[in-house]
């Protein structure tokens, strides 16, 4: 079978994760890398953009050439098979001056009693005024009693000029799941975080961002929102480290609702006398007043409520 | 039309009670524009309130087309056609003012449409369409997107708390401007809380409320010299202008 056939064959689950996880309705143009239960699937580079499976341990090699301007990789993951384990290494080598959009993202659906995991390491070099954006998704779906696990770690060195944008999305379905982020920015360089999160029943998250920021005019820029539902418990560490002239703006906003607990931990650091860090966290209710001007629209409570999150998680 | 009938209203103090209205009746035609004015913590926000179904009464009826309305929550008298734009609207984090309008319209508002009324605000809406509803937006841009939102609305009966807090002078004209084209065969009923001459002009019922109680209801033109005169004599320095056009009560 070619890929295109491989990627027809999918079972409608797999198609579902595809199209939450990465908007995949259809076999895409362009580089594409797909892994499911653990197993490289379907792989194909496109002009510019080389997809190389790595010799020594699971994973890949996604190298873009210098000065290739609009093009896209979707390097989706999908577990359908309950009880499996799976860890991969992905580096991403953007050369100089290109521009480039990569979907990551996992989705898993479990309907068995075995906990499905997987643990993505991923590492970016970002070349000199290069600009990357990033998206990911993470989904669980499936009725089985096994726990849907994500720990997804991202490693990123940027370097001068370059501009980064990093979209991170835990849609739903996720019991567990550990992020760990952590950036070096060289003079220059420009990193934009949005982070989202939605948590519900028993599931537990932790987000860990560090950003270290290198070169003289870096600047980042970190925005985390999440939800918190019924029993679920959230924990954010979000620490800026400033060793050159350079500007640092986190800001955290949680909405707690039933039983849920959040907790937000700043850290900020300046190691040098023009570093300016700024941040911000807060965690509250959705406020009565917005319920009331939504109800007084003719939504429902719950309508409204509903209104408030997706806008709030967008 | 919209009857209020005896109503009362307490909240809980130390121990004891504060009466915020007392015994309150009231009573506004089909099409007709009322404008609420009186001295701040009168009670007019509350009676306000109180007709959107924010709080409840202690005692008394709303009827509302003739039905009893009194124990129906927020959503159900918005359904029913009732609209109430607040004198402090909340903001949204992540949702455009183009999403808010639909909202308020019970489905999608098509952009021209939206414009037409952000305009009639004072609103250049090409600049706020995409924007979100969130702290990066004025006081006074919310305020007036707030009564956009209203404008979106198809509406029986239309409520106002001090739509011109927090507008400036030029949008002030503007807005004036809104509430008289408002005013037309087959509109909405509106019940405006204001302290500026110039609303209270447009009005066609005027009532002064204070202490919790209807202290006159009547005609603009009955209402509004004998309360200007007042003015005049309470304040020796005579009519003062504030902003825009004198205000009652402040």
């Amino acid at each position: 079978m070619d890929n295109r056939q491989i990627f027809e064959a999918l079972s409608p689950e797999e198609h579902a994760l595809l199209g939450s996880i990465a908007d995949l309705d259809a076999f895409p143009t362009g580089a594409f890398n797909l892994r499911r239960n653990g197993q490289g699937a379907i792989r194909q580079s496109s002009d510019g953009i080389e997809i190389r499976p790595k010799t020594d341990r699971p994973g890949i090699d996604i190298l873009v050439a210098p000065g290739l301007k609009g093009q896209s990789v979707h390097i989706p993951v999908i577990l359908t098979q309950s009880g499996l384990s799976d860890m991969v290494y992905n580096d991403f080598y953007i050369g100089d001056g290109a521009d480039v959009l990569i979907v990551a993202g996992c989705g898993i659906h479990n309907c068995g009693d075995g906990e499905s995991r997987h643990d993505g390491i991923h590492t970016f070099h970002v070349g000199k005024n290069a600009r990357l954006r990033y998206v990911e998704k993470h989904y669980g779906s499936g009725d089985g009693t096994g726990g849907r696990v994500l720990n997804p770690t991202t490693q990123v060195e940027q370097g001068e000029g370059s501009y980064c944008e990093m979209e991170m999305v835990q849609i739903a379905g996720v019991d567990s799941t550990l992020r760990t982020t952590q950036a070096h920015l060289d003079a220059g360089a420009k990193m934009v975080i949005t982070e989202r999160l939605l948590t519900q029943g028993s599931q537990l998250a932790t987000s860990d961002v560090d950003i270290y920021l290198d070169g003289a005019d870096s600047s980042a820029q970190i925005v985390s929102r999440s939800v918190a539902r019924e029993k679920s418990s959230q924990l954010f560490h979000m620490s800026a480290t400033g060793n050159a002239f350079c500007h640092a703006h986190i800001q955290c906003d949680s909405i707690i609702m039933d039983d849920a607990k959040v907790s937000s931990v700043p850290a900020i650091t300046a190691n040098h006398p023009d570093a300016a860090i700024i941040h911000e966290a807060a965690i509250g209710r959705i406020n009565s007043d917005q319920l009331l001007k939504l109800e007084s629209f003719g939504l429902d409570a719950q309508q409204a409520e509903e209104v408030i999150i997706q806008g709030f998680l967008k | 039309m919209l009857e209020l009938k005896h109503l009362s209203y307490g909240v809980s103090d130390g121990g004891g009670k504060t009466d915020i209205l007392r015994d309150l009746s009231l009573t506004l035609e089909d099409g007709r524009l009322m404008v609420i004015t009186g001295p701040n913590g009168g009670g007019k926000s509350t009676l306000a309130r109180l007709v959107m179904g924010i709080d409840q009464p202690d005692a008394g009826q709303i009827l509302f087309d003739g039905q009893d309305i009194t124990g129906l929550g927020v959503t159900q008298r918005a359904r029913l056609g009732i609209g109430y734009a607040f004198q402090n609207p909340p903001r949204f984090k992540g949702l455009t003012v183009h999403r808010l309008l639909s909202l308020a319209h019970g489905g999608d508002l098509p952009a021209d449409q939206c414009c037409d009324y952000l305009t009639k605000v004072g609103l250049c809406s090409a600049d706020y369409l995409d924007r979100e509803v969130d702290s990066s937006l004025s006081g006074g841009e919310v305020k007036r997107i707030e009564i956009a939102t209203l404008m979106a609305r198809r509406l029986k009966l239309a409520i106002y708390d001090e739509p011109e807090a927090g507008i400036d002078l030029w949008s002030f004209n503007m807005l004036v401007d809104t509430f008289k084209n408002m005013l037309r065969p087959g509109g909405p009923s509106v019940i405006i809380i204001s302290h500026q001459e110039r609303i209270m002009e447009l009005a066609d019922e005027l009532t002064v409320i204070a202490d919790g109680r209807v202290r006159e209801t009547g005609p603009r033109d009955e209402i509004l010299p004998r309360l200007m005169g007042e003015l005049t004599d309470f304040c020796s320095f005579g009519r003062q202008t504030m902003t825009e056009g004198r205000r009652y009560g402040q």
